[in-house]
């Protein structure tokens, strides 16, 4: 145990992918709330939406992860609060999502974006903010379905909640 | 009935209410007016089974008798099921359903949003995560509230029909019994009458903009958080729990 340090362990999950959008680790997800080094290593990790299908695979991802570098005792601590929002996504994951062609959330989250729906949303292709919403509902929950009216790219964009 | 009782009884209510909820969304996939619905519908109905498992999940840990999320929602009966009566309905057509969900939801909403504050930290962490997921929800639902209202003479005509059938299941809502009362006194948890005011206000404005007459307070149906339901809860949890019936403790 002595021999791993906990930025070991930060490193190895920073290549955890999340299932769903594999383009971002779940470091750069936000949703690794806690690393810590006991007898055992803990992870603790925080749903996105409750309802998450990808919950329980990352969770196995995460257990892996760690016992493919040999450490046997691993556990997984659900914690809830504070609750994730968009704004947990790290500035690199926000990048990474861009490239990969979906929208990344572009304003705070919080009551007005959940009441008052988004404002402009750029394209992450060419960067217009001339784009309409095609739907509000995605391939999954997280997710908008766009186009952008300037070079016509139909795209994602990751919903502020 | 004690203070642990109590939240034991309430975080199970809580549960009842999103997991039937969720069945009945559950039988509307494919029967959606439209694709974006469709995917609406899905994505809503997998937040409320989503808020159930963690409210089974947390009232087995209060119960203390080893029972998982799974023991609560496959292994009950009808009378153990402690949803209020509106969620069980039948789905009916589209503006039915929407009329539910948004007369549920704007409860919903004001009920969780009470409860982030309570004294108890496991129920106010859930309700701080699920208050965030019926905030959006409802906005998406209190559009179509106004956009079938404000519509056609015949979509008007069916909105507020279905508003008028809800309606006299809305008051199971506020009214507090002995749990309740409980979790009032006992965890600072929400205060029925208050809570009824605001969403009396926001289900007036919704419905005024949507140019639907408010019903008037008549007769009330009851019993749905005592255990005494309509016969619907009964086909719907033998369609729900038919496996688990059938194939006790089948996994995959």
């Amino acid at each position: 145990m002595q021999s791993v340090t906990r930025e070991q362990v930060l490193q190895w999950l920073s290549s955890v992918p999340d299932p769903e959008i594999p383009v971002l680790s779940i470091m750069d997800l936000g949703i690794v709330r806690d690393v810590r080094m006991n007898d055992e290593v803990v992870v603790a990790l925080t749903p996105t939406y409750t309802g998450c299908p990808a919950t329980e695979v990352i969770e196995q991802s995460v257990l892996e992860a760690i016992r493919s570098h040999g450490i046997i005792n691993v556990s997984i601590e659900r914690v809830l609060s504070p609750p994730w929002t968009t704004d947990w996504i790290s500035d690199a994951g926000k990048e990474k999502l861009r490239n990969y062609g979906i929208a990344p959330p572009e304003h705070a989250a919080g009551k007005r974006a959940l009441l008052h729906g988004e404002r402009s949303v750029a394209c992450p292709r060419c960067s217009s903010i001339d784009t309409m919403r095609v739907s509000e509902y995605g391939s999954t929950a997280c997710k908008a379905s766009y186009k952008c009216t300037a070079c016509l790219e139909p795209f994602e964009y990751f919903k502020c909640i | 009935m004690n203070k642990e009782l109590a939240l034991l009884a309430y975080v199970t209510r809580l549960g009842d209410n999103a997991l039937i909820l969720a069945q009945r969304m559950v039988q509307a996939v494919t029967l959606c007016p439209e694709l974006e619905e469709e995917l609406a519908n899905a994505n809503f109905g997998l937040d409320y089974i989503g808020q159930a498992r963690l409210f089974y999940s947390y009232a087995g840990k209060l119960e203390g008798k080893g029972h998982s999320e799974d023991d609560f929602a496959f292994l009950r009966d009808a009378h153990e099921y402690r949803n209020v009566l509106l969620l069980e309905q039948p789905n009916g057509h589209f503006g039915d359903m929407m009329a539910r969900e948004f007369l549920f939801e704007s409860f919903y909403l004001l009920q969780l949003d009470a409860l982030q504050s309570c004294d108890d930290t496991g129920l106010a962490e859930i309700a701080a995560r699920a208050v965030k997921e019926i905030r959006y929800h409802l906005r998406h639902v209190s559009q179509w509230i106004v956009r079938l209202g404000d519509g056609t003479d015949e979509s008007h005509a069916r909105m507020q029909q279905a508003i008028n059938d809800h309606w006299p299941y809305t008051g199971e809502l506020f009214s507090a019994d002995a749990v309740d009362v409980l979790l009032r006194s006992d965890f600072n948890g929400p205060d029925l009458d208050v809570i009824r005011e605001q969403w009396q206000a926001n289900v007036a404005a919704v419905l005024s903009e949507a140019t639907l007459g408010k019903p008037d307070d008549g007769w009330m149906a009851s019993g749905g958080k005592q255990g005494r339901h309509s016969e619907h809860l009964g086909y719907l949890l033998a369609e729900m729990q038919f496996l688990q019936r059938s194939h006790p403790g089948a996994n995959w």
